[in-house]
Order: C-alpha cells, then sequence, then structure tokens
C-alpha cells in the first residue's frame, strides 16, 4: 500500500480547559475500513472534527497524501476529498431528497446572473445514484426528514461517493438504527470501501465494527488505548477493551460471589 | 419519482391561497363597494406596499433570521434621500444613490453583526430598529426644526424620480400604481431565486441545518447577509416610493410595519423558525393583509377594528399552515 490518504501523529485538542483529545495517531488507507471505537465522550467526534474541517487541532500533525494541513473549514477538508457523514446526519430536513444530495455542489447551466439549477438532471442523477448504493427511496421529491434514520445514512453515503470522495468518515451511522438498517448501512461502507474509498468508521459497537473492519482503534478518555490492525486482534478483545477492559476485570472481580 | 396530491398540501402557500379566496368572496359579500376593477387595483396598490418588503421578509425568514428593522429602514431611505439633497441643495438621483447605499449598509451591518456575534437577528435588528428610529426623528428635527421633511418637489429629479418610483397609468378608467407591477415583477424574481438557482438553495439550508448546510460547504455567512441586504433594499426602493409619492414625509412613520411584513410572510406560510416557505406565499400574505385593511372601511365599518381582524388572521393561517404541513407530509 502506498502513501495513506490521511496520516494522524500525536494529534490533540482542547476546548478551552477541557482536553478533548490527547496523542491521537492514526492512518486512513484507500480501499480500507478504519474503526474508531470508544464510550461516550471518548472523543471520538472531536477526532473526526478534526479531520473532515469542522475544528482544527491543537497539537500534533495532519498530513493529506503526505502534505501536512491544518483545516480552516470543512471546504477545505472536502477539496482535498474527505467527506464527512455527521452523527446528526448533515441534512436540512425540509428540503427535499435530490436537493439535500446536491446542497453546495448543485449543477448550473446559463451565465450569471441567469444561472439556473439543472434540475431535471440533478433529480435523475440522485436516483441513479441511490440505486447504484442499493438504496431504494419511492420518491425523491420528499423532505429528507421524512426518511428513516437508515435511508439518511444512505443518501449521505451515496451523496459522499458520488461527489468523488476519496475518504468517507462517518460518525456513528449505525448508533440509532435498528438491526437490519445497520445492516443496510455497514453494506454501504463496503461497498465504498470496494470502490477504493478509505473509511473512518466511528461506533461504540466492537461488532458492526469487527464486521467491516480493517484496522481499529479504541479511544478511552481522549487517548488510545488500542490501535490493532485487523490480524493482530479478535473480537473478544476488541469487545473487552470497549467495555472497559482492566476496568471490568477489576469490575468482576470486587462483584464477584462465592459460587 | 411521482408526487402524491396530498402532498400539495404540504405547500408553504396553499393556506394562505385558501384565506385569500375565502376573505376574498367573504368582502364582496358583505360590502357593496368592494365589487368593481377599481377597488381590486386599489387592494393591489396597497398590498404591495407592504408586499415589496415583506418578499424580503420571506426569504430572510426563510433563510432562518428576522428584520425588526424592515419598517423603519423604510423611512430612512427617504428621509436621507430628501433632507440631504434638501440640506445642500442637490440634484435627488444623488440622495436617491446615496440612500441607497446608506441601506445596504444597514442591511450588511445588521447580517454581519448576527453572524459575527451570534447574537439572535431578533436582538440585533431590535437594536438597529431603536438606532434608526430615534435617528430618523433626531435629524429630521436637526434639519427641518420639525418631525416631517420638507417638500421636494421643487428640487431638480424630482419629475424623473417620481416617474420611476411612484408612477401610476390608467386602463378603462381604472388606475394601476407601478409599484404593483414591481411588486409582481420582485415575487417573480424570489420565486426564481428560490427554486431555481443555486443562491436558492443555500437559502433554505441556511434557514432549516445551517449547522450541515456549512458542513456540505454552502457559503452561510455570505448567504445570510445578503438576505438582510435584500431586505434594506427592497426597503430603501419602497422609501422612494413613499417619499415621491407624497414629497414628504413623517419622520416616525414605518415603525411597526416591521410586524405586518412577518405576519405576511407566515400567514403566507413561512416557517418561523426558517427553512420552510416560498415567496408566491408571502405575496398572497400581502394580499391579504391589503385585502381586509381596505375591505373594513369599504363595508363601513370602524377601521380600529383592523389590528384586531389581523390578529385572529395570524392565529388561524398558522394553525392551518401547520395541520396542512403535518397532513402532507405524512
Ligand atoms: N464544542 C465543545 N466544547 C467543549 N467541550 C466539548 C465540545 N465538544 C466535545 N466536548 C467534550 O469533549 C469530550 C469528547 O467529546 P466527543 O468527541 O463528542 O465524544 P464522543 O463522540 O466520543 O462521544 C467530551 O468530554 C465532551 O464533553
Ligand atoms: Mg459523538
Amino acid at each position: 500500500m502506498g502513501v495513506p490518504v490521511i496520516e494522524l501523529a500525536g494529534v490533540g485538542k482542547s476546548y478551552g480547559p477541557i482536553s478533548a483529545l490527547r496523542d491521537v495517531s492514526l492512518t486512513v488507507d484507500a480501499g480500507s475500513v478504519t474503526c474508531v471505537l470508544g464510550d461516550n465522550g471518548a472523543g471520538k467526534s472531536t477526532l473526526i472534527k478534526i479531520m473532515s474541517g469542522l475544528h482544527p487541532h491543537s497539537e500534533g500533525t495532519l498530513t493529506v497524501d503526505g502534505t501536512a494541513r491544518v483545516f480552516g473549514s470543512p471546504r477545505e477538508a472536502l477539496d482535498l476529498g474527505i467527506a464527512t457523514v455527521y452523527q446528526d446526519l448533515a441534512v436540512a430536513p425540509l428540503m427535499e431528497v435530490w436537493r439535500n444530495f446536491f446542497l453546495g455542489s448543485e449543477l448550473t447551466g446559463g451565465r450569471f446572473p441567469f444561472a439556473g439549477l439543472r434540475i431535471k438532471e440533478m433529480r435523475r442523477i440522485t436516483d441513479a445514484a441511490l440505486r447504484d448504493m442499493g438504496i431504494e427511496i419511492d420518491d425523491i421529491d420528499r423532505p429528507i426528514g421524512t426518511l428513516s434514520g437508515g435511508q439518511r445514512q444512505g443518501v449521505a453515503i451515496a451523496r459522499a461517493v458520488h461527489f468523488g470522495a476519496r475518504v468517507l468518515i462517518l460518525d456513528e451511522p449505525t448508533a440509532a438504527l435498528g438491526v437490519k438498517q445497520s445492516g443496510a448501512v455497514l453494506k454501504q461502507i463496503a461497498a465504498a470501501r470496494d470502490r477504493g474509498l478509505g473509511v473512518v468508521f466511528i461506533t461504540h459497537n466492537p461488532h458492526h465494527a469487527y464486521l467491516v473492519g480493517d484496522h481499529f482503534v479504541v479511544l478511552k478518555l481522549g487517548a488510545a488505548v488500542l490501535d490493532a490492525r485487523r490480524a493482530e486482534v479478535t473480537l473478544e478483545e476488541l469487545t473487552l477493551q470497549m467495555s472497559g477492559g482492566d476496568e471490568l476485570q477489576s469490575l468482576s472481580e470486587e462483584l464477584s460471589r462465592p459460587s | 419519482m411521482t408526487r402524491s396530491p396530498v402532498r400539495l398540501l404540504a405547500r408553504p402557500e396553499v393556506g394562505a391561497l385558501v384565506a385569500a379566496l375565502a376573505i376574498f368572496a367573504f368582502f364582496l359579500a358583505v360590502a357593496p363597494a368592494f365589487r368593481s376593477t377599481g377597488a381590486l387595483f386599489t387592494v393591489l396598490y396597497q398590498a404591495s406596499t407592504i408586499g415589496i418588503v415583506a418578499v424580503g421578509v420571506g426569504l430572510l425568514m426563510i433563510g432562518g433570521e428576522f428584520d425588526l428593522s424592515a419598517g423603519v429602514v423604510v423611512t430612512t431611505a427617504g428621509l436621507v434621500n430628501s433632507l440631504f439633497c434638501w440640506w445642500f441643495g442637490v440634484n435627488l438621483w444623488v440622495g436617491a444613490l446615496l440612500s441607497l447605499l446608506v441601506c445596504l449598509a444597514i442591511g450588511f451591518l445588521n447580517g454581519w453583526l448576527v453572524m459575527r456575534t451570534g447574537i439572535p437577528s431578533f436582538l440585533i435588528t431590535l437594536g438597529t430598529f431603536f438606532v434608526l428610529q430615534g435617528v430618523n426623528l433626531g435629524v429630521t428635527k436637526l434639519v427641518t426644526g420639525s418631525v416631517a421633511s420638507a417638500n421636494i418637489a421643487d428640487i431638480d429629479g424630482f419629475r424623473s424620480l417620481q416617474a420611476v418610483f411612484a408612477g401610476n397609468f390608467g386602463i378603462g378608467g381604472v388606475t394601476v400604481w407601478t409599484t404593483v407591477l414591481f411588486w409582481v415583477l420582485f415575487v417573480a424574481v424570489a420565486a426564481w431565486i428560490l427554486h431555481r438557482t443555486r443562491p436558492g438553495n443555500w437559502i433554505y439550508a441556511v434557514g432549516g441545518a445551517p449547522e450541515s448546510a456549512r458542513a456540505v460547504g454552502v457559503p452561510v455567512v455570505r448567504t445570510k447577509i445578503m438576505l438582510f441586504m435584500s431586505v434594506s433594499f427592497l426597503g430603501w426602493f419602497v422609501g422612494m416610493h413613499t417619499l415621491y409619492r407624497f414629497n414628504t414625509l413623517q419622520a416616525g412613520n414605518g415603525v411597526g410595519n416591521e410586524f405586518i411584513y412577518i405576519i405576511a410572510a407566515v400567514v403566507g406560510g413561512t416557517l418561523l423558525t426558517g427553512g420552510f416557505g416560498n415567496a408566491i406565499g408571502v405575496a398572497f400574505g400581502a394580499f391579504i393583509f391589503g385585502m381586509t385593511n381596505l375591505g373594513i372601511v369599504y363595508a363601513g365599518w370602524d377601521p380600529n377594528w383592523f389590528k384586531a381582524f389581523l390578529g385572529v388572521m395570524l392565529l388561524l393561517a398558522v394553525s392551518v399552515n401547520l395541520y396542512a404541513r403535518k397532513w402532507g407530509s405524512r
């Protein structure tokens, strides 16, 4: 494998006095899935906000294709092909599916000030792109807020793939979903990986992570406590780390009952 | 890719259209004086003087912001032009241009302050509202010694400016004010921008989900500042109309109109929290305003009832819109 698309080295971030992330290193390679696991408040969202340009990091280095960067806005990350699907699903809920699909990257024809939207074309492309990723939506004129959580994730993922993302960052895409919808999202992650995208998959579910992950980073209170390739770790170890690892061990001793 | 007919009910302007038809029928029935083409065009004129600014306010509200200074900025626009030219004795066109720049600057400042400080636009523009209200009265008194601006009908440029901003023509014995045509034009342009251009897409997005919009690369700050500037531009336009129609202005005028604009927008289906609405709906809202305002007079009732009527209209429209939207987007 060549140069990683994104490489973080010793990255940290403080919100004023609160240190949300410390000394985290991580690589994102094309065509592979990097899973970031951790409990609530572990710093997962903070980590991806750094990679997606929403907040600049305060320590360490972030390199994209070998060049060090500090993102000032999401646009800068997007222009380098880093697309993010947020936990709160970055969509305008009352806008139609196709308008959301093209939001910020609308197709126009004609010359300013008469540059009109190419609405027919955008609707057609949206429909095709969703089908391509195996997402079924009966009516792309629906307000996107009326879709199910899984469908909205699907639209967001298809959108990133369509606009030529090289890296797809997903913040807990399965957190609010049932088993079936989670499965659909995991399939979309695999589909994106198979198209050669580097995927960063944030989750607190080790089972979901292990189904698609090539590389695992477990965060705890802002620091990485495990960083392993798929070959180096089992689902049991991952689950143990996630559920508290050593703490769980001592907890089990404390709570142990005479048999 | 099909549209269900029920979905139509979720369109923002449907409630306002139904209400407009009902109110129209009502006044046709109770007010004989209402039943003439002349009366219709008087209503349209009345509606246009509110509707022109209201369409800007509607766009701004779709974009998730308020402008409480939109009423007094109309008076500020007229006063800047009138007082400046009267005091320095220069051609009125110079003052009209200066007034345009002042209004655009006020709009820019409103937007810039809101985006820069993160303070809700309701508060920022409440501040501008009071500042402008005080400045309108204070400066007018300093310049003319009274609370009204001087008559400018004899200053150079008056005729041509009046022809542009306060013209009218007769068709078949009916007087048509050109503001009505300008209103139609502004609504058409606003509708086109909202639905057929990138900035239109951005307006809905920055109103409905500003953080999401920023995350996908929409220029949120620029879009919102442009919206504030559009409102003050339209305020300038109506200010010019008022000045060149009446030659003189009361410095205290315009106060209270900011709420009429908001009511027109809300009655027209604009969501108070942003992200939803359209230009046609706001136009219906302004038309309802014009109809009730004059309908009450034509019916021979005490015009003081108008405000009460307006309040009831607002409550009805908001609830009807809410139910229609819920039902339509099930
Ligand atoms: N904007 C912010 N301002 C201050 N503290 C924050 C902010 N965002 C997150 N934090 C804090 O940083 C820590 C990590 O949060 P986050 O990255 O959201 O964790 P996760 O996504 O893993 O649940 C938490 O303690 C949280 O309270
Ligand atoms: Mg989170």
